[in-house]
């Protein structure tokens, strides 16, 4: 890509922390239930009522900014954040301002297979607020105001300008959730609102020697990984063709705020504040400090436990893996990488493991839309079924055969083996016999061997099949091949 | 009835000499021929019978009882309590029935007392005079052309004409000592945090506390008791043992060092509310105190640092009365100027709404407090007001380094007449004059009775206390309540 520009985009990303209760108060946060129906006086905003911070929440926010490498800061406050709009039902918001918990950090971007990604994107603060309430605007002219959602503890992670491109931009979120869900902080679900992003997005474009920067437009409403490419892939252009049409620039223009619409893959402005918004900030008066300790620090950095960047390296380094199977594993979650990480270990036979559960047992949960946790083979099951394959009691073929019946049973692999007959053939007569028959039924392979006329391993391979056939798969295919080899050298000596 | 304290009520309670249901039948007839004083905003006969008649009985069947048992309590309408109006003075919230009780409330509940009415106050608690409230000033008890103070004027006056043995008020910024002074009864602003706000309708979240009236220290410590206490919903709210109140009150003090503030007694200052403190320092003197002159020097920059922090606070505390989900909500929303039809329904909604539902005084402190707090003006005004209530604090530091309490007078003048001060809205903030920096720097402040004008307006002392000691406030106090008969004595009020 030789665009005379560079493109500067930073992230704003809003994310629900999952706790059993609001970040003010004690009302419950399930989603999807009625209107209105998970609310309680204190989030209602209702007279009198006043917030009392959820430590557990705090807890969680903490964790991620540690995860993160923020700096934590020994002394927090929350500050009001004044404005009105019917979702917001104190009409003010509370929120962190000048002194969030939590500065700086950083998250790397892991490489992808074409070679991009790789980078890291800087963290300029994290801070803590509530979740406002849901708009809805009904027919009629009227607006519906659900506030379940409102004073849900709502973690702001503001990343630096140190994005490049779509792709990093997307690379950056995704592995952004998966850290946030290895620390069972949210479950970042895009379509419930429990990962929301904005996105900052300006040129640098390089003319005669100078670099002009256009105006930096925000665009909000991005739901889903793929919007988040989209998006700016054609912001990135649309500003690129638009200061070519006039010229202007960052100096020329504030910035601006524009939607992205999914049907017809275009961003929209969205309609402008006439003035500045004034926020009108100051101390909430019913919330005391926050000072966090040493002590508390550590506690919550030991819960952190392993995160997907250094799984990927130990799956590399410890298992011999590589970098695309040590993801493949890793990206679907930390109870996937668990269930590998025990079946390695209790196997020894790493890639085989990881093949296993690449081939079988993904595509099974991913058929079934199941969770892990839901599928019915435990990681000891499927790695003793892994060491009688390796064992030489069945043979490959079997060994998915037996898999199958498990998943369908939820019996061990022992007890499908007996009751099913699986039974790998070892007798070397039995194959003797088989291998002779293969032969003796198809001449035109013998044939094709001796003149040449086909690929002798393609040959041997047709060969091979038969002979399972005709012993019911049941063959070891160690012994088949052998047999094979030592007849047809004979043959054809 | 007359001259009635809780305590003496609760010996004769608890002795069986009178039911709870009889003595709350005597205080709703004496309500009912008080009407023109404009002290309750709501009163419900029924429900009060009703608690009254659950106590007697739990008393007959030998039911341990609470420490207030069958006592009558006014409630300032400023505190929630569950399905009953709490309209806070205002048309804004006329019809708002709260799910919830304030945590006073349980409290009072808890310890038996029976919840008697809602009392008259300024709208929002902002005023000094009671004559901000949707519902009519409430009149002085002892002399009904005056005000009773504000913005808890209703409470005090509840216990000045003997409508209720006691009551409680909120303290924003001299809301329960400025009345208590002007109504000739003892009324006490506890330590920020001592008593929870769960349930208190905002103010200035800061600086408001909730507290008691009283004819006598001994039933302001008894119901300083029952409502103080940590309480997990209040995140101010502090979590330090509450002493005995009632227990230690007639201990003399371990000291008697009592502070004079130079600043409390300079212009403005009513000469007869002048002598009648000067007459309070010489009988502590003779009670053997020892007397000295502390210097409060920021004590000038406290009516404006909170004319600042208080409406700054309440600007934001009272947005959420826009009609939307609770609060007045206007019926009519049109246009009414060039303008407004550029504007979105929304908007002109919660513009009518709150054009309605609040009074002028409140409506003056938002726009200070939306001014205070605005991009550009918040370093010159708000944040200058925090470091001057810091300046504030540091003073009283300094000054009880070398002394347990400070006294001066409560109000610079005693109750002014109706109507004089409205149109003038800073003369009306001097009445705070001397009451308003213990609340921006947290401290425990009392007002008692100490005398009577010539023209028969009583006088009020005020003490002052470092944070957290109310015990020795109190005790301090009741060395010159011993001395004096100040608070026996009543309004003659024609009934």
């Amino acid at each position: 890509m030789s665009h005379p520009y560079d493109v500067i985009i930073g992230l704003e990303i809003h994310v629900q922390l999952q706790t059993e209760s609001k970040m003010f108060s004690w009302c419950g946060t399930e989603f999807g239930l009625p209107p209105n129906t998970q609310t309680d006086p204190v989030s209602l905003g209702m007279p009198g009522t006043l917030p009392v911070m959820n430590r557990k929440a705090f807890d969680l926010a903490l964790k991620t900014a540690l995860a993160l490498h923020a700096e934590i800061a020994p002394f927090t406050k929350w500050d009001r954040k004044n404005y009105y709009y019917p979702d917001l039902p104190k009409n003010y918001q509370i929120s962190q301002y000048d002194l969030p918990f939590s500065l700086g950090g950083w998250l790397d971007i892991p490489e992808r297979k074409d070679g991009g990604g790789g980078g890291r994107c800087g963290l300029t603060r994290v801070h803590l607020e509530e979740d406002t309430g849901k708009l809805t605007h009904a027919a009629g002219g009227f607006s519906e105001v659900d506030l379940n959602r409102a004073g849900i503890p709502l973690l702001e992670i503001v990343g630096e300008p140190d994005i490049r491109n779509a792709a990093d931009a997307r690379g950056c979120l995704e592995e952004l959730r998966l850290t946030l869900r290895y620390l069972g902080v949210s479950d970042c679900e895009m379509q419930e609102g429990s990962l929301r992003c904005d996105a900052n997005v300006n040129l640098h474009i390089h003319k005669d020697g100078q670099k002009i920067a256009t105006p930096i437009v925000e665009i909000k409403n991005l739901n889903s990984f793929r919007a988040v490419e989209k998006a700016l892939n054609y912001e990135v252009e649309r500003q690129y063709a638009k200061w070519r049409e006039d010229g202007l620039t960052i100096k020329d223009s504030p910035k601006t705020t524009r939607g992205w619409n999914d049907a017809e893959e275009v961003t929209k402005p969205q309609r402008e504040k006439e003035t500045a918004a004034d926020y009108r900030y100051f101390p909430e008066p019913d919330l005391v400090p926050v000072v966090v300790d040493e002590a508390w620090k550590e506690r919550v950095r030991a819960s952190i436990g392993e995160l997907p960047a250094a799984r990927r390296k130990r799956f590399e380094s410890d298992y011999e893996l590589s970098p695309y199977d040590a993801n493949v594993l890793v990206e679907q979650g930390s109870d996937v990488a668990d269930y590998y990480d025990a079946v390695a270990k209790s196997t020894g036979e790493f890639k085989i493991a990881s093949n296993w559960i690449q081939q079988d047992v993904l595509r099974t949960i991913k058929d079934k839309k199941q969770s892990i946790a839901e599928f019915p083979v435990s990681p000891e099951a499927l790695a003793d079924l892994i060491n009688r394959v390796h064992r030489g009691e069945l043979n490959t073929n079997q060994g998915r055969e037996v898999l199958g019946r498990m998943i369908e049973t939820g019996d061990s692999a022992e007890v499908v083996i007996e009751i099913g007959g699986y039974k790998m053939v070892s007798d070397r007569d039995d194959i003797a016999t088989a291998v002779d028959a293969a032969i003796a039924a198809n001449p035109q392979a013998l044939e094709d061997l001796r003149k040449g006329k086909k690929k002798p391993e393609a040959v041997k391979g047709f060969l091979r099949g038969q002979v399972m056939k005709q012993t019911g798969g049941k063959a070891n295919p160690a012994v088949v091949g052998e047999l094979l080899e030592a007849k047809l050298a004979e043959l054809l000596a | 009835m007359n001259n009635a304290t809780a305590a003496s009520l609760l010996a004769k309670l608890n002795a069986g000499e009178i039911r709870s249901e009889d003595l709350v039948r005597q205080y709703l007839d004496r309500a009912e021929s008080l009407k023109r004083l404009n002290v309750f905003v709501h009163l419900d006969p029924e429900r009060v019978l009703d608690q009254a008649r659950a106590i007697d009985a739990k008393r007959r069947a030998g039911e341990p009882v609470g420490a207030l048992a069958g006592v009558p309590v006014a409630i300032k309408d400023v505190l929630c309590v569950t399905n009953e109006p709490t309209t806070c003075g205002s048309r804004m919230l006329k019809s708002f029935r709260p799910p919830y009780d304030a945590t006073v409330i349980t409290k009072l509940k808890d310890a038996g007392a029976i919840l008697f009415g809602k009392t008259n106050m300024d709208e929002f608690a902002m005023g000094s005079s009671t004559e901000n409230s949707a519902y009519g000033p409430t009149l002085n008890p002892w002399d009904e052309e005056r005000i009773p103070g504000g913005s808890s004027g209703g409470s005090a006056a509840a216990v000045a004409a003997d409508l209720a043995p006691v009551s409680l008020g909120s303290d924003t910024g001299g809301s329960i000592r400025q009345p208590a002074a002007v109504c000739g009864i003892v009324g006490l602003k506890p330590t920020y945090g001592r008593v929870s706000r769960y349930g208190l309708i905002a103010f200035a979240s800061s600086l408001d506390q909730i507290g008691p009236f009283a004819h006598d220290l001994a039933d302001a410590a008894l119901l300083l008791k029952v409502i103080s206490g940590h309480d997990d919903r209040d995140a101010t709210s502090v979590d330090q043992a509450v002493p005995d109140y009632t227990a230690t009150l007639d201990k003399p003090p371990g000291s008697l060092r009592i502070g004079v503030a130079r600043e409390f007694f300079g212009e403005g200052l009513d000469p007869e509310v002048e002598a009648a403190v000067r007459e309070a320092i010489r009988i502590y003197e003779k009670a053997g105190a020892i007397i000295e002159e502390v210097s409060l020097p920021n004590s000038k920059y406290g009516v404006p640092a909170y004319y600042i922090v208080a409406p700054a606070e309440c600007s934001s505390n009272l947005a959420r009365y826009d009609g939307t989900i609770f609060g007045h909500r206007a019926e009519d929303w049109s246009p009414k100027y060039p303008g407004e039809e550029n504007l979105h329904p929304l908007v002109r909604m919660m513009m009518a709404s709150r054009s309605e539902g609040f009074g002028p005084e409140v409506k003056r402190r938002i726009m200070l407090g939306t001014f205070a707090l605005s991009a550009g003006y918040a370093d010159q005004y708000y944040n200058q007001a925090l470091k001057v209530r810091r300046l504030i604090r540091n003073d009283f530091d300094e000054a009880f380094k070398k002394v347990d309490v400070i006294l001066g007078p409560t109000s610079p003048s005693p109750a002014f007449k109706l109507g004089e001060r409205t149109a003038d809205p800073l003369a009306m903030y001097l009445s705070d004059i001397y009451t308003i920096t213990a609340n921006l720097a947290g401290i425990p402040g009392l007002s008692v009775p100490c005398g009577l004008t010539k023209s028969n307006l009583p006088i009020g002392l005020q003490l002052l206390a470092p944070a957290f000691a109310e015990e020795n406030l109190l005790r301090t106090a009741r060395v010159f309540e011993r001395e004096t008969d100040w608070h026996t004595r009543r309004p003659g009020l024609a009934g």
